[in-house]
């Protein structure tokens, strides 16, 4: 049976990255929630998700491999980040709901922990099957 | 990887906030330091705040925090009568500051509620990094 790392991790790992990248999109509102004319980002996950699977091709902009030898871009994209739809914009320009920014920050990092209990819950049992006990 | 940068965009954030309190505290210090000119007497001071895109890094997903400047404020000084001050003009009045102290009372408690804000996001991205340290053992 032919087997690699990679599949056997799934899309936990992808998940990972982008549970990171959201992270610190996240951090860098709350950063911003004194600075003028600042407008809060955010990560859209699913498509996001999506895209670093492979499963679309939409709004990526990755770099194109013509060449064997040619490297493919590792994130980077803009193409999935989005602007808040602002609740109660300030006077100054500035989009930042720090209270909804905090929640989404503490949302991001329980989903941050869960992908990691499975991908640990993975490496375990590739354990399980290496020792074969 | 994005939770590094995190330190680095929290970091930029509580330096300039407490830039901002450093201000606010010397505007409080100052609020009542009289004198007999308009030139030699204290102006309020106001950090302005900008975002820093791509300052640490080529990732779009980071963007600090930078002060471009301190701007003094342009508002009327407070002119009072006052002639036993040893401060006063030859007309008998001194000048004080054009500092707020509510505004800047509130100015005080909002920066220290955005440190904590950073403080707390890198708290918690400390403590995934150390999660995902510990992942596979």
């Amino acid at each position: 049976m032919r087997f690699d790392l990679d599949s056997a991790m799934g899309l936990h790992e992808q998940a990972l990255y982008l549970r990171a990248r959201r992270s610190s999109v996240l951090a860098s509102n709350l950063a911003n929630a004194d600075t003028p004319n600042y407008k809060a980002r955010d990560l859209d996950f699913q498509s996001a998700l999506r895209s670093a699977a492979g499963m679309e091709t939409g709004n990526s902009v990755n770099v194109a491999t013509t060449d064997a030898g040619h490297l493919g871009g590792l994130g980077g994209d803009v193409g999935d980040m989005l602007y808040r739809q602002p609740l109660q914009p300030s006077l100054d320009g500035n989009t930042v709901d720090a209270q909804i920014e905090k929640v989404k920050f503490a949302e991001n990092a329980l989903q941050y922990q869960a992908s990691l209990q499975f991908l640990g819950a993975k490496f375990h049992n590739l354990m399980l099957a290496i020792k074969g006990e | 990887m994005s939770l590094l940068g995190v330190f680095d965009v929290a970091g930029s954030a509580m330096s300039a906030q407490s830039i901002r309190l450093n201000t606010v505290s010397s505007n409080l210090a100052n609020a009542d330091t009289a004198s007999s000119s308009t030139d030699r007497t204290y102006r309020s001071r106001q950090p302005v705040f900008a975002t820093a895109m791509q300052a640490f890094s080529d990732d779009p997903s980071h963007a600090g925090v930078r002060v471009t400047g301190i701007v003094e404020s342009k508002e009327e000084l407070r002119m009072r009568y006052e002639p036993s001050h040893p401060m006063a003009n030859e007309n008998g009045y001194i000048y004080l500051p054009n500092v707020n102290v509510v505004e800047e009372m509130a100015n005080m408690i909002s920066a220290s509620r955005s440190y904590q804000n950073n403080v707390e996001a890198m708290n918690t991205s400390k403590q995934l990094l150390q999660a995902t340290l510990r992942l596979g053992q």
